[in-house]
């Protein structure tokens, strides 16, 4: 169901070129010249304090956001602002997306949770509901249950799980399109630290296994180190440092934080 | 003591001029309306004995089969009236609904004229509908039917688009995010959350479709008011209390059975 290894590990999946991002007509001003590459394969954390631009700069690579300047290379797609309508189907295709909260559908299975990883995608009108899905990502979805280990879950409702069980869900709707990268926005900052560990694990192993790109943020500076290759750290909006995670000291952390 | 009266509000210590000028205009307002509208006592008194006497008249409530039966047609009538309308209704009223949920409908800023005109739907009373209705499709049921669904959409029409504008957002923006389009958003996130609101909001509409389409045959629009407005008419007191009873008893089963239905549903 998954990609398999990739080969082209030198290739890049991310780039961006001085990319700039404001609010409020200029006002406020969030990504401030952002340069950085990522290959594929590679799993990357992105720390940084409150307001440092974290998330707003995960959803400009994805083109959920749209950047004021600079241009943005993900996934072999290149644009400036936005990324057109065939460009924006293809980039969905190959992305995955967890947020900090599941942002599950409480009330529904889930397996219908998981199924919703395949809307966007040409003919995805039946993907609203696990029974109304073509068979073959019914399929695909209980097999994306099986690598986060849920598969025994998949009648149950979404809200009967715990908060860990639920990310994992989360995560099995991201890769159920077997995508190339996976973006995650703090996945495990509302799980306990058992639950939190588990999560990180699962996300790890899952990227090694199967060639994902991961790109994560995280405020836990264990679990960054711990489950990245390398550290990209955002201060104000720019790009503090990027190292290798065994390079990163305390003074580099004290410098981010402070 | 002291500091615990600091950081609690200000006991009541008399009103303000401003206040009490407002309360003597509001009191005024009450006191003229009750004057020129309410019964005074001689009225009252002089009412009681004819209110005695039409209570007299009206019993014992005619329940002579072959008058039954006609109640029983009618009754059926208004049933299928309200069932009708009110299933009709709450259709048009997802839509509706939808169009109208602020930050959910997919016309954007234009989701305030949907709103404009299901307020006006519900505001104008259902009677008025009912008249409209009987003018332009004629006397009977359809008329009675068309009012049903009018009402129906003034009220579900808000209250769906209330369930959809309180459904958890977060789900939203992740279907967003990974690509979904804004109808499956509706069917996959809004729908599945705003549920049991819209739920209780159509049982509701149901009930009040019956209570609605009993008194629509007052004005024509067909079931079992019509029998009703006969039975005054021609002055037989007897009919109108059996009608009365039956309606008595059909809203009170009615309630009774989407109480029940609320429960089970929930």
């Amino acid at each position: 169901m998954l990609q398999s290894p990739l080969a082209a590990k030198n290739d890049v999946a991310i780039a961006t070129t001085a990319l700039t991002k404001s609010y409020s007509n200029g006002r406020m001003q969030v990504l401030k010249g952002v340069d950085l590459s990522i290959r594929h394969g590679e799993r990357v954390a992105l720390i940084g304090s409150n307001g440092s631009g974290k998330s707003t700069l995960l959803k400009c690579l994805i083109g959920l956001h749209a950047l004021n300047e600079g241009s943005v290379h993900t996934l072999g797609e290149t644009f400036n602002k936005v990324p057109s309508a065939t460009q924006r189907a293809r980039l969905r295709k190959q992305t995955g997306f967890v947020f900090q909260k599941h942002c599950l559908v409480k009330r529904h299975s889930v397996l219908t949770n998981v199924v919703h990883g395949m809307l966007g995608l040409p003919g995805s009108w039946r993907a609203f509901t696990q029974a109304t899905a073509p068979s073959d990502w019914r399929t695909k979805a209980l097999s994306a249950l099986e690598d986060v280990h849920l598969e025994d879950k998949a009648k149950s409702r979404a809200d009967a799980l715990s908060g860990g069980q639920q990310q994992r869900v989360a995560i099995a709707r991201a890769i159920v399109r077997g995508p190339k990268l996976v973006i995650a926005d703090e996945p495990a900052a509302s799980l306990d630290p058992v639950s939190g560990k588990e999560v990180m694990d699962l996300f790890s192993d899952l990227a090694r296994a199967h060639g994902i790109t991961l790109l994560f943020t995280s405020h836990d500076m264990e679990h960054a180190a711990a489950y990245s290759d390398r550290i990209i750290a955002l201060k104000a909006g720019q790009v503090l440092f990027d190292k290798d995670s065994d390079d990163v000291d305390d003074t580099d952390l004290q410098e981010t934080f402070n | 003591m002291t500091s615990l009266n600091h950081a609690a509000r200000a006991r009541f210590s008399g009103s303000s001029s401003i206040s009490f000028v407002l309360i003597v205009i509001v009191g005024a307002i009450i006191l003229s309306s009750i004057n020129s509208v309410a019964p005074s006592p001689a009225q009252l008194a002089d009412g009681v004995p004819s209110m005695v006497k039409m209570i007299g008249r009206m019993l014992p409530p005619n329940m002579e089969s072959s008058f039954m039966n006609r109640v029983g047609l009618r009754l059926i009538e208004t049933f299928q009236i309200a069932l009708a309308g009110a299933a009709i209704g709450i259709i048009l009223s997802l839509p509706i609904g939808w169009l109208a949920a602020k930050k959910v409908s997919p016309i954007g800023p234009g989701f305030w004229l949907v709103k404009v005109v299901v307020s006006l739907l519900r505001t104008i009373p259902d009677l008025v509908w009912a008249l409209l209705f009987v003018v332009t499709v004629g006397l009977g049921a359809v008329a009675g039917t068309m009012t049903i669904v009018v009402d129906t959409i003034g009220f579900c029409g808000r209250f769906f688009a209330e369930a959809m504008e309180d459904a958890d957002k977060e789900p939203q923006e992740a279907l967003s995010a990974i690509g979904a389009n804004k109808v499956s958003i509706l069917f996959g996130a809004i729908l599945p959350d705003a549920a049991p609101s819209m739920i209780n909001t159509s049982l509701f509409a149901l009930e009040k479709a019956v209570r609605s389409s009993v008194v629509l045959g007052l004005v024509g629009a067909g079931g079992i008011g019509q029998e009703l407005k006969a039975a005054f008419d021609l002055f037989q007191y007897k009919n109108a209390s059996a009608i009365i009873l039956v309606i008595f008893v059909i809203v009170l089963v009615m309630e009774l059975i989407t109480d029940w239905l609320r429960t089970k549903l929930q």
